[in-house]
């Protein structure tokens, strides 16, 4: 066990997973975690370049998987807006990139969930609730994009990137053989006829069956439903019998889940739902979890986007409103004054009695 | 028609090495493809074909990724650069090659092609310039020379409307990282054969890990100019090539300018033109 901040441990936890490659461009909340791999990927015969812009980090990115290497880039949400356009195309390329968002609050749920970018298509986004699930759930992201050859996000904020706690880093091995990375080119075959190409048009090269990009298109979304079917992760507490239930994910979801332990604890009837995956996302434990309730509270960060996947989960079993909203520090980069247990306790027992919620929590802070 | 004499192939039946069909998508007249062999040629004689890793980017050349017979990635406009940034990085034995346009290069991508450059990035960036977007059907990019039809400057590119075009390989001569820097045409049979040998020093400088290389290719685009195919040549010797000035803009050290190619290439044409007036051309 070591006393680390967040972004070291994402770090060092790509690394374990056989991370080699990164590039990225500055950003606050998300410069910590260039700095580390800039420092600890050359000391493991890895890459780090520091990229000139966010689009450039997106290409390396791409160019370091298309050989065959486990490769990331990262931002914050403002510069993953600039990867978009790379991002879909390297869906349809089908190659394994990790992407780690260390977003400002939790403004980025759309973006990662249905994407920034062009196409039918998705990114398994994995949401840790502190440092010790980010060493897990980054080791994961390697291995799921790996074993469905889709990128997956690893989504973070100020919180988990700059807060330090003592966690053990340490390679850990996934279920089930990973598919071989046949398709990666390394300039061997050239001039044989057998040369690869690894592209997101659908096609291969002349002379073989190809299937086109409309065929391509609906394999890849054929293949998203797959994901859906089979890697959905989440975590429910007092759900049961719970009259109500806040839905929250990140660390925003373990300060929800420490403040319905103590109402339960006082005897109130209140439950939550984590999700772990927010895409695919946990439609059924949330349609479970509204079956017998009376509301269902939406805790997050923003002014209000995992709120309509939670509706779409609960379909009219139960009303369901938001609880949380914007709060930022006064730069915006970090965590504002609403994500406090005494103001999420109040807030969760405001909809749990049916009153009024409290007026958000303003910071003090202006230029 | 069949060929008389066996010794001579007829257009179309023949398949150059390194490429995996005798067909291409391109118009009649089209640059690209005579491009595209003098690139592919020198890789063969090095023998690099089994190292070569071809980063593709956007524009009718894209239909080569799918002829080539190298290991290829497919790159989006602009960003082939950094795609073979990552690629190099990962495969530093391999000799890594970018094949972009000038509205892939010049226009969308570039401050990626400046960077790489300028990183001093061990690969070698290939621009087809024709000084149009063949692909959307003959637009004006960055570097259409003044006074260009496009579809989008139908009285011709004026530089106070417009602006003026960029001689992108002029701009990359000036980075450090850059080691070799030249641009080729395939207007004429010897231009080819001058550009090939600009390709084949671009990869032994790759080869030897010095830096940073990039040719310039000045290719006919006769339906992105709007000329009967047979004219394309002339045309471009007359307007592209007059701007985007042929030879070498870095090599051993050494910058050349605009100007000074300009001077050297002038001087080059009298001395053949007095050559042949004697009699012929010795060596």
């Amino acid at each position: 066990m070591k006393l680390m901040e967040g972004s070291e441990a994402i770090a060092e936890a790509s690394i374990a997973a056989g991370c080699r490659f990164f590039a990225g461009y500055p950003m606050t909340p998300f410069t910590e975690l260039l700095e580390h791999f800039a420092r600890r990927l050359p000391e493991e015969g890895g890459v780090c370049v520091n990229a000139e812009s966010e689009l450039e980090a997106a290409g390396m990115a791409w160019g370091a998987l298309a050989t065959g290497a486990r490769a990331a880039t990262g931002s914050t949400g403002q510069g993953l807006s600039l990867m978009q356009e790379s991002f879909s195309e390297i869906t349809l390329a089908e190659l394994p990139l990790v992407v780690f968002n260390m977003a400002r609050g939790q403004q980025d749920y759309f973006q990662s969930t249905r994407g920034g970018g062009h196409g039918d298509y998705r990114h398994i986004v994995l949401a840790p609730m502190d440092i010790r699930e980010a060493v897990e759930l980054t080791q994961l992201a390697f291995h799921l994009a790996d074993k469905w050859r889709n990128p997956v996000l690893v989504y973070g904020d100020y919180l988990l990137a700059h807060i330090q706690e003592a966690v053990d880093v340490a390679p850990i091995a996934f279920d089930g053989p990973l598919p071989t990375k046949e398709w990666a080119v390394d300039g061997s075959l050239g001039g044989t006829g057998r040369s690869r190409i690894v592209s997101p048009l659908g096609f291969d090269k002349a002379g073989r069956p190809s299937p086109g990009i409309e065929a391509h298109l609906r394999r890849i979304t054929a293949k998203l439903r797959d994901i859906e079917a089979a890697e959905v992760r989440v975590e429910q507490g007092f759900c049961d019998d719970a009259e109500t239930v806040v839905v929250a994910f990140g660390p925003p979801g373990k300060f929800v889940r420490y403040v319905v332990a103590h109402l339960r604890e006082e005897g109130e009837k209140v439950g939550y739902v984590r999700p772990i995956t927010l895409w695919p996302f946990p439609y059924e434990t949330v349609a479970q979890a509204a079956e017998g309730a009376a509301r269902v509270g939406v805790f997050e960060l923003c002014a209000g986007q995992m709120i309509d996947d939670v509706r779409l989960g609960v379909l009219g079993r139960a009303p369901v409103s938001g609880i949380g909203g914007i709060s930022t520090d006064g730069s915006g980069f970090g965590v504002g004054p609403l994500l406090d247990t005494e103001i999420v306790r109040e807030r969760i027992l405001a909809l749990h009695h049916g009153e009024p919620l409290p007026p958000l929590p303003d910071n003090d802070r202006s230029f | 028609m069949a060929a008389t004499n066996p010794e001579l192939k007829v257009v179309g039946q023949q398949k150059p090495d390194l490429v995996l069909t005798q067909h291409h998508h391109m118009c009649p007249g089209c640059g690209e493809p005579l491009a595209l062999r003098a690139c592919l040629e020198p890789i063969q004689e090095l023998g690099l074909a089994q190292r070569a890793i071809a980063v593709a980017g956007i524009g009718c050349y894209t239909s080569f990724s799918m002829t080539t017979d190298l290991d290829l990635v497919q790159a989006l406009h602009g960003r082939a650069p950094s795609v073979a940034t990552g690629v190099k990085r990962m495969r530093p034995d391999t000799i890594v090659y970018t094949l972009q346009g000038d509205g892939d290069m010049v226009n969308e991508g570039l401050q990626e092609v400046l960077h790489t450059a300028a990183r001093g990035e061990n690969v070698t960036c290939v621009l087809l310039n024709n000084g149009v977007f063949g692909e959307t059907g003959g637009h004006m990019t960055a570097t259409s020379v003044l006074g260009q039809r496009t579809k989008n400057t139908l009285a011709g590119r004026d530089a106070a409307y417009h602006g003026f075009p960029i001689l992108i390989g002029d701009l990359i001569a000036g980075l450090e990282g850059a080691v070799y820097v030249a641009r080729g045409s395939v207007h004429n049979a010897g231009a080819v054969a001058r550009t090939k040998k600009m390709f084949r020093r671009a990869f032994e400088c790759q080869m030897r890990n010095e830096g940073f290389t990039f040719v310039e290719v000045l290719t006919m685009c006769p339906t992105g100019w709007f000329i009967p195919t047979i004219e394309g040549p002339k045309y471009m010797h007359d307007t592209l090539g007059e701007v985007h000035i042929m030879g070498e803009l870095k090599a051993d050290g050494v910058i050349r300018t605009t100007e000074e190619l300009h001077a050297e290439n002038v001087q080059k044409a009298v001395e053949i033109e007095q050559a042949l007036a004697r009699g012929g051309i010795e060596g």
